[in-house]
């Protein structure tokens, strides 16, 4: 068992904080247990790590309780609803496992507060499939780079200095001539995609709301069509070809997007078009999409939940076997429809995602540190994996799960102790 | 707590025993002798007529990790098809191509197995995989180690190292991995393919590393014998579904130079260009060569109709196949310089020619292949078709007339080129059991499993001999799990959490030198976050290690 109790400097610390999951962080211990990050890359890694350690207590309606009080509460309001959801859903693996017993023991609901996001990559996946690739291979075999309507770095900061720019190499090629072009979005931080060598990335600027249509006559001109329009969404048809000409010419194009800046209509289909134009591009050279995304720990939550009940998130144990609807399982909607009657609102990360304001009675089991406009009925605060406790976290490309330390000491249960108390509560 | 099954008919080829009628008594989930006359017996089974075989071990299943779990994650429409009703006993979940984790234990009891092996577990995924399987109740399970496209070991071969470096470093792999066996995937392919490359046959160069595949399996199935790994090398080989490979797999076989050598679901292996579809069978030459090269074994791989999804690590040929999937979608992937894989769903039909031939041919290898020591059952779950199949499969091998009815309805071009039904041939309940349970248990190195012998794991299956055997296999009377009852009459009644098993030869830990600055360098994870921890196995106590014995370095000739 580690110590806490004495100073310590920690390798090799996995950050939680962005789906990128880096896992070089130095961490720094005193005795009194504050954390230090060494060499700060990374402002939302430093916030994560440094946030001061604070004791918290269990409250019902805003007054201090104890936990097991909090917990009766919980397992009442649970165990006498008839239609209860747990959302949120920002946990780790082992997090998830306990959500899983808990929502088929008590028929409820399941929902993970980045579903609007995630789903328009997993409506691509269970429509049409796609080609993607994963970090290392990013960082070793790239050669143009195309972002499709983001910055990247506003979403996961490290990108370019940990895939792009990197110095080495695994196949000789000299990383400082690695092309970018910034495909849509307007007004970005495109500093980032600035070479080494002074080299100035491609911008394509449009408006969001236009790169469906953009990305439809970019899939067009990858499959040789000729386009009788001169331009699409304000960028020239002949800039387009040229960029055609440019991954077609590519030994790896990479094209990047990140689904919750796609907060457009007709995102699933402008991710389809982008998906649509990699499988053309690999009849003839290698090409891969990346989907970026894992805050909130999404990618590890419907993971779980696809291997536990076969379904990503968004789905149901009211019937007594696992039911998926997309549509109709969404949290924003059934507290709206009022087709819930309870709420656990799971949330360990970022202390800034409170559950949606409801009238549904409402417990939160979460980060210490988070503040309530409006006060649910209970509040359990948990430890945060990766920081007060053990963990398992998937990174973004959904093929590394790693693992999450305990850093520094800490009193407070660990989701899974406060969802197994519930369930049991619930069963009994 | 003593147990005793009475008068059972016992099936137990690892102590030659074939049908005959005896007595086994178990406590502290072990098989133990005929205890004295005044030791009382705490529950007996009368079993008189029935048949005994210890619990069926698939070395062949995908059941835990990335592909699977994208292949479950795109597959809602075939789910829906299977949904699985919780009950006082289990937890819900789905079935069909790839059902969920708790619902494959359940499911693979049910049928009286007791262990199945996750065979393309990728290092770098190797967490998920071990995750995956930890939810996967009853059953045991265990991994093989997929490399020979990852860049580290290509570095090493095209660099030359000495044997010895690279036997250290596949040591080093299994152990980070927490593995029994090793897997090679399309050798070399799924790299060259990260090169553009679409093609690869044994004696082809990697365009990069300027390496063969016959390179990378002479030295790999070296490198598992000489570590004194049980497994042999498991091989899916180049060309993988690709009409005429007959000849690539036969030139597989030679590449080991003796060396043992698993080729896995050899069906889609064995395939002529001949006739006027340039689409035949090669499964005469496959089981020729199975029946005359000792150091050979093979699964099948067969498949059977209907819907299900494939899965593979093996990239290059899951994205040639992709336009044939149904429904028609594919995931393909590069990941992280260490392998690949790609998923597409997949609807066999006995009207299609080719899948018709697939089938004709899987079969015509199990019944012409001598050794059922060498031969395993298996579907290649779920690529060939899910593991449900098995007592179907089962049937088809003990039963000439069923099987030739079967056969009758199938498309008629490939019943003209298949020579199944000159086949009389029928297994017996003897080589089921070797197959299914004792041969299995000595390929991967399961010291204690796949036997009914004093001392071996009471993992034991019960069936009412049947001669319906589809029926028979399918509702096994009793499931023993490490001496508990875990199934009666074909349904859980007892969920427990099996062992993963795995080996750990020896090595020289200064490889790690190397490696961190490789991971370091050209990584985007920490090398000591790529190695999953035994605690990580045993979280939360449900879970546990067993280590299956590897020799030790042997003689470094054959």
């Amino acid at each position: 068992m580690e110590n806490f109790a004495q100073a310590a400097t920690i390798d090799g610390v996995a950050c939680p904080a962005c789906g990128l999951l880096c896992d070089d962080l130095k961490i720094q211990r005193d005795e009194a247990g504050v954390l230090n990050v060494v060499e700060k890359k990374c402002a939302k890694s430093v916030a994560f790590f440094e946030r001061p350690y604070r004791e918290k207590s269990p409250q019902i309606n805003g007054q201090p309780a104890k936990l097991e009080e909090a917990i009766a509460e919980a397992i009442s309001l649970f165990k006498h609803a008839q239609h209860p959801l747990i959302s949120g859903l920002s946990t780790d693996i082992y997090g998830m496992r306990a959500v899983m017993n808990l929502a088929e023991t008590s028929n409820a609901t399941i929902d993970h507060m980045n579903s609007k996001s995630s789903m328009r990559n997993l409506y691509v996946l269970q429509n049409s499939g796609w080609q993607i690739t994963t970090l290392t291979e990013v960082r070793n075999r790239v050669d143009l780079l195309v972002v499709v309507g983001t910055d990247i770095v506003s979403y996961f900061s490290r990108f370019f200095e940990r895939l792009i720019w990197n110095q080495e190499s695994m196949f000789g090629q000299d990383t400082a001539t690695r092309e970018v072009v910034y495909l849509g979005g307007r007004d970005l931080d495109t500093s980032a995609g600035i070479s080494p060598n002074g080299t100035k990335p491609t911008v394509l600027p449009c408006d969001k709301e236009k790169l469906p249509e953009v990305t439809a006559a970019l899939r067009a001109l990858i499959s040789g069509k000729k386009l009788v329009a001169s331009e699409v969404g304000g960028i020239a048809v002949s800039d387009l070809q040229k960029l055609a000409d440019r991954l077609h010419a590519a030994k790896y194009s990479v094209l990047a997007w990140i689904s919750s800046s796609l907060d457009i209509s007709h995102a699933e289909l402008t991710i389809q078009n982008i998906t649509g134009t990699v499988e053309k591009l690999n009849q003839t050279t290698r090409s891969s999409g990346l989907p970026l995304s894992g805050n909130d720990g999404d990618v590890g939550s419907y993971n779980a939940s696809s291997w536990i009940s076969g379904y990503p998130f968004r789905s149901s144990y009211r019937r007594d076997y696992p039911d998926y609807d997309p549509y109709h399982y969404n949290t924003d909607s059934l507290l709206a429809e009022q087709e819930v009657d309870a709420m656990i609102w799971v949330n360990s990360y970022n202390p800034a995602r409170l559950p949606p304001e409801s009238d549904v009675p409402t417990v939160v089991i979460g980060h210490p540190a988070m503040q309530f406009k409006q006060q649910p009925a209970v509040f359990i605060p948990i430890a945060i994996p990766g920081l007060d406790s053990n963990g398992v976290q998937f990174r973004s490309d959904s093929s590394v799960a790693l693992p999450l330390k305990q850093v520094r000491a800490a009193s407070f249960p660990t989701l899974t102790e406060v969802l197994s108390a519930i369930e049991a509560g619930v069963k009994a | 707590m003593l147990t005793k099954l009475t008068g059972g008919r016992i099936y137990d080829p690892a102590h030659q025993i074939d049908g005959k009628i005896m007595d086994i008594y178990i406590r502290d989930g072990r098989i133990v002798e005929r205890p004295r006359a005044d030791e009382a017996i705490d529950t007996e089974y009368d079993i008189r007529g029935k048949v005994v075989m210890a619990g069926a071990i698939d070395m062949h299943t995908h059941i835990g990790g990335g592909k699977v779990n994208i292949a479950r994650t795109m597959l809602p429409e075939d789910h829906r098809g299977d949904p699985v009703a919780h009950n006082e006993v289990c937890r819900s979940g789905c079935g069909h191509a790839v059902p969920s984790t708790l619902t494959t234990g359940y499911r693979y009891a049910e049928m009286g197995y007791t262990a199945g092996f996750e065979p393309a577990l990728l290092p770098v995924n190797a967490r998920q995989s071990h995750l995956e399987m930890a939810d996967t109740p009853i059953i045991d399970k265990g991994g093989y180690a997929m490399i020979g496209s990852d860049d580290y070991f290509l570095r090493m071969l095209a660099a030359k190292k000495d044997q010895n470096a690279i036997n250290d470093y596949v040591a080093w792999i299994l152990q980070a991995s927490q593995c029994i066996g090793l897997k090679v995937v399309n050798p070399g392919g799924i790299s060259a393919f990260k090169f553009n490359q679409r093609w690869l046959d044994v004696d082809e160069q990697h365009v990069h590393y300027q390496i063969t595949p016959r390179e990378i399996l002479k030295t790999l199935s070296r490198a598992v014998y000489e570590l004194g790994i049980a497994k042999p090398l498991h091989v899916h080989g180049n060309n993988l579904g690709v009409p005429g490979n007959v000849g690539t797999t036969l030139k597989t076989m030679d590449t080991v130079e003796g060396y043992p050598l698993h080729l896995t679901h050899i069906q889609f292996h064995s395939y002529g260009a001949e006739g006027d579809r340039k689409f035949s069978s090669g499964a005469a030459a496959i089981a020729e060569a199975l029946n005359k090269n000792k150091n050979i074994s093979a699964d099948v791989g067969q498949i059977l109709f209907g819907q299900t999804v494939t899965a593979s690590g093996d990239n290059m040929r899951q994205f040639a196949n992709a336009g044939l999937g149904s429904p028609r979608k594919s995931v393909i992937m590069d990941i992280e310089c260490d392998a690949g894989c790609g998923i597409v769903p997949f609807k066999y039909k006995d009207e299609n020619f080719v899948n018709a031939l697939q089938w004709a041919i899987g079969l015509e290898i199990f019944l012409l292949s001598e050794d059922p020591w060498r031969i395993f059952l298996t579907t290649d779950h779920p690529n060939g078709a899910p593991f449900t199949t098995y007592p179907h499969l089962i049937r088809l091998l003990m039963d000439k007339n069923f099987r030739n009815e079967a056969f009758a309805s199938l498309n008629l071009d490939a019943q003209a080129m298949s020579t199944l039904t000159s086949i009389d041939r029928e297994y017996s309940l003897y080589e089921i059991a070797i197959m299914t349970r004792a041969g299995a248990a000595k390929l991967v190195g399961l010291h204690d499993r796949g036997h009914l012998g004093i001392g071996g794991a009471a993992d034991i299956t019960v069936y009412t001999d049947d001669p319906d055997r589809e029926k028979m296999f399918t509702t096994p009377d009793y499931v023993f799990k490490d001496g508990e009852l875990v199934v009666r009459n074909g349904k859980v009644v007892k969920v427990t959490w099996g062992a993963t098993h795995v080996t750990r030869p020896e090595f020289d830990r200064s490889i790690e030198k190397d490696l961190k600055q490789y991971f370091d360098k050209y990584h985007t994870m920490n090398m000591e976050n790529f190695k999953v921890n035994e605690n990580e196995i045993a979280d939360g106590g449900r879970g546990k290690i067993i280590v299956q014995e590897a020799k030790g370095r042997r003689e470094k000739t054959v």
